[in-house]
């Protein structure tokens, strides 16, 4: 948004891009997952709904069962039907972030997934990883929250963020974590916590 | 007790928790997701609410129909809120609500709800005083000394129009709560800035007794202002949920209608002349300002800002009624639109004159209510941000990009509210801190907590602390950068109260008097002969088994003792660079050196500063209410149209605590407000500085930049 210059602005992400690819950052939205995404779908899905229908979603590794409308959200799902509340409901369009969770290894807009859609893929909420993770302490050493509402979705932007970009740059953070906002104004934190996790996560996995 | 124990804080070097860095205390449950927001919250039997809203600008309801939508599976109540007849003034305005076992059934209920509207003229664009007419009504002139004469007299006059949009608070976790109503009881989890104040401000809309009102919150997602009262949702929420038969009901708005109706900033306008002599001292201002806060109209911002004193002032004010949400307090209230007008119109002036605006802003330094402060400011933000290397005269500059430096000043209380704290001491040794008051992610837990720590001689996990509840002794509203002056002086003399009852009962093993004694490191000893001691658990024994000591303490504010004060002093220079051909300004650089009081935790009190001057930044290049003149809606009531800055959007902060023994002195002084004022002044400095014209209305976004490059502002 504020670069003059570059000509490709890595941190845009488009309306269009996110509900193609379902991912965010720079990582996510890269060339070829939009394919991959249309070449997944099934040909001819079976119509359901518009009542609640049972579905499966699995969890942090476990399979839930509840019942839902098919047009509802996963972070709905998450928050309302369920008590994955980690995950915020902010814009509930694909703009800020707060609602980031990771499906199938790949950071995505909970508000802007069908939870139907998103059933047989892995999805990682923040209540999977432990208190004291090593992102989550690092946005606290550099008291990179405030009210802290954004903050969860910040923390599993950088989980995958990082996974595809475990030695990220400065400006690498900068663009990665584009898409993700916070209003009180934490991102001097935020840039130093996630090059903090990026060493602290290297470190252990060499260790 | 006969004398007034002494409540004053500890020499600075001889502080050993207080002044020290600790990092949040709530920051692992937040950054893991663990903490429980007020809008995260589940419990049996709740029922979800939905609004509808009106679709017009300005509109009379001349039916309502809720039938099918109470007939619905799931519906457990349908509030009219509007009834036939009622006039609505702005788009989004509340018309009812539906409680139901799901979210979903209740939005598809209120879908259900026929209202038939008979639509009214409406105007909602006060950026054009003269296309206002009747909506707007004038506030009587002020005159200082002969205006008049000094213009006339005056070496050199510059003129200038500035406008600053109604911008919204924006706040992550909507405004909402989860409310009960039961026969005369309420429970509410309110999302508030009041946790004290919130049951006596619903009680007469109930018709409940406020003693009958339990109000608790734990966190809130942002308030920034605009969540002092309970708002109409707590009303409307108690009434579905009395409706519905006492269930629970999460009644919060969704992001449309948090971006129309619960508050916002209101705007401001101004044709400004300044006069002065060749040398930059400026001897008259003469403003003529108009502004709007929604229908209610829009208050004068305090003018001339900060340069109060300017000898010839001739003020004029109209207030401009419009179709749109109301304004609410929006963090340091008119102070942002006052120092955008006024810093302005200074650096206009030293344009004009051909003077180095940081000359201009010093020269004039007599006129402030603090001379030697913002001169010692202006030297220290000049030296932070290069001034003298990087500032070139306005309009000397060529090329597709160029870079401009602008100042930003601003002026705060931020002295304590009245505040009230119990410190519990138990004869095991543990102590139990309550108070009212709320943390809104300033870090008040954290500070309080260092406080009581520091108080009574005791490492940070000894303390309990419980807020966040209006059973607790009261808290005052966090705004107005009160709450750390007021929360960190109640929590001192209470500690210290509850210490005196502590020495009285461990003095005789002491073989002491209790006025010898001190609590330090963990021990309770004799301050003459320190090996006289004992271990801060053996001293509590002493109370013996089954007792306690609880003992209370206030902040008033006509007689803070000492312990805070109010009046923060800030200057601010933003360095940009801004493309000619495409409008869009960068933010190289922000300088931030803000005066403060004591510091209590200055990690905490960093945070507070960047977090104002990232606020600032995205006001000062992003935010603005858009209303469409014809339809008369708001025009990105979403968060893809409103635009907030990004991580990459801020450029790099430089923030000058000014930490210095005769600050220190001055007692604790709140830092929410004061430096996120001056921002919109100092971007739109550095814009006019960088392409030699002046970009008249905020934000400084590519449409607002290029119109002015390419003459379209009139």
């Amino acid at each position: 948004m504020s670069s003059t210059k570059d000509p490709k602005p890595k941190n845009a992400v488009s309306r269009r891009g996110f509900l193609g690819g379902m991912g965010i950052g720079t990582g996510a939205v890269g060339a070829g997952l939009l394919e991959r995404e249309a070449m997944a779908a099934p040909a001819a899905a079976s119509v359901v709904g518009p009542g609640p229908v049972p579905i499966t979603l699995n969890i942090n590794g476990k399979p839930v069962n509840l019942t839902v409308e098919p047009s509802v959200t996963l972070v709905d799902a998450l928050r309302n039907h369920l008590d994955y509340t980690g995950a915020k409901r902010v814009c509930d369009r694909g703009t800020c972030g707060a609602c980031t969770v990771i499906l199938a290894g790949k950071s995505v807009y909970s508000c802007s997934v069908l939870a139907i859609d998103a059933q047989g893929r892995n999805i990682e909420t923040i209540e999977g990883l432990p208190v004291n993770n090593p992102i989550s302490t690092a946005f606290v050493n550099h008291d990179a929250q405030q009210c802290g509402y954004c903050t969860p979705g910040f923390v599993m932007a950088t989980k995958g963020f990082l996974s595809e970009h475990p030695s990220p740059t400065m400006d690498d953070v900068k663009n990665g974590l584009g898409g993700n906002l916070c209003r009180c104004g934490t991102y001097m934190g935020v840039r130093q916590a996630v090059l903090e996790a990026a060493k602290n996560m290297k470190g252990a996995k060499n260790g | 007790m006969a004398n007034t124990p002494d409540y004053s804080w500890p020499p600075m070097d001889a502080r050993k928790i207080m002044g020290k860095p600790y990092k949040r205390l709530d920051g692992p449950q937040k950054a893991a997701g663990r903490a429980k927001y007020t809008s995260d919250l589940k419990m049996k039997d709740m029922l979800f609410a939905a609004y509808l809203t009106c679709p017009h600008a300005h509109a009379r309801i001349t039916s309502i129909d809720t039938g099918a939508a109470e007939k619905m599976n799931g519906v457990q109540a349908v509030l009219v809120i509007a009834e036939a007849g009622k006039e609505l003034q702005w788009h989004g305005q509340e018309v009812a609500a539906v409680a139901a076992t799901t979210e979903e059934v209740a939005r598809e209920a209120i879908l259900k709800i026929k209202v038939a509207y008979e639509v009214l003229p409406h105007f909602v664009n006060e950026a054009d005083l003269a296309k206002a007419a009747s909506r707007g009504k004038a506030a009587g002139e002020k005159v200082t000394g002969d205006p008049e004469k000094a213009i006339q007299d005056a070496e050199a006059v510059s003129d200038g129009v500035y406008g600053i949009p109604v911008i919204t608070h924006c706040c992550l976790e909507p405004h909402g709560c989860v409310i009960q109503w039961q026969g005369d009881q309420v429970m509410a989890w309110p999302s508030t800035q009041f946790v004290t104040g919130w049951a006596g401000t619903l009680a007469p809309n109930l018709k409940v007794p406020a003693a009958n009102i339990k109000v608790k919150m734990d966190y809130i997602g942002g308030g920034f202002g605009s969540k002092f009262s309970p708002g109409a949702w707590a009303e409307v929420g108690a009434r579905l949920s009395q409706k519905a038969g006492g269930k629970p009901v999460k009644i919060f708005l969704d992001r449309a209608s948090e971006q129309q109706i619960p508050g916002n900033r209101p705007s401001a306008f101004g044709k400004i002349k300044i006069a002065g002599k060749k040398d930059g001292t400026i001897t008259a201002w003469q403003s003529d300002t108009w502004a709007s806060g929604g229908f209610a109209g829009g208050g004068q911002p305090p003018l001339p800002y900060v340069y109060t004193n300017i000898p010839n002032t001739r003020l004029n004010h109209v207030s401009v009624s419009v179709n749109a949400g109301p304004s609410q307090a929006w963090r340091a209230p008119n102070n942002q639109q006052a120092s955008y007008l006024t810093c302005s119109a200074i650096e206009d002036f030293a344009a004009k004159v051909g003077v180095d605006p940081m000359v201009v802003f010093d020269k004039n330094a007599g006129y402030t209510p603090r001379a030697e402060q913002y001169q010692y400011q202006l030297k220290k933000a000049a030296e932070l941000s290069e001034w003298s290397k990087l500032w070139k005269p306005r309009g000397s500059q060529t090329g597709a990009v160029r870079r401009g430096l602008g100042i930003g000043v601003n002026a705060w209380g931020g002295a304590g509210h009245a505040c009230e704290a119990r410190t519990t001491i138990n004869p095991d040794g543990s102590v139990l801190l309550e108070m009212g008051t709320q943390d809104l992610g300033t870090g008040t837990r954290t500070i309080m907590t260092q406080v009581a720590a520091e108080t009574l001689g005791l490492q940070m996990g000894q303390i309990k602390l419980a807020i966040g509840d209006n059973s607790l002794p009261p808290g005052g509203a966090s705004g107005g950068s009160t709450t750390v002056g007021g929360a960190s002086s109640a929590t001192r003399k209470s500690g210290i109260n509850a210490l005196a009852k502590l020495f009285e009962a461990a003095a005789p093993a002491l073989s002491a008097q209790p006025e010898d004694l001190e609590a330090v490191d963990g021990t309770v000893r004799v301050k003459s002969d320190t090996k006289k001691s004992m271990s801060w658990v053996a001293a509590c024994k002493k109370i013996g088994p089954g007792g306690k000591i609880s003992e209370t303490g206030a902040n008033e504010q006509r007689n803070p003792m000492g312990l805070n004060s109010g009046g923060a002093a800030g200057v601010q220079v933003a360095d940009v660079s801004v493309d000619t051909e495409t409008g869009l300004v960068k933010i190289n650089r922000y300088v931030a050196v803000q005066d403060c009081g004591l510091i209590i935790n200055p990690r905490l009190a960093e945070s507070q500063i960047y977090g104002a001057i990232i606020m600032g930044i995205s006001t000062a290049l992003f935010e603005e209410r858009i209303m469409d003149n014809l339809t008369g809606r708001m025009m990105n009531s979403d968060m893809e149209f409103y635009k907030l800055a990004g991580i990459k959007d801020i450029g790099d902060i430089v923030v000058h605590l000014d930490i210095r023994e005769v600050n220190d002195k001055r007692g604790v002084i709140g830092l929410g407000e004061p430096p996120a004022i001056g921002i919109c002044a100092a971007v739109g400095n550095a814009v006019a500085n960088a392409i030699g014209v002046r970009v008249p209305n905020m934000p400084m976004s590519p449409m607002h930049v290029l119109n002015t490059l390419e003459g379209r502002n009139a």
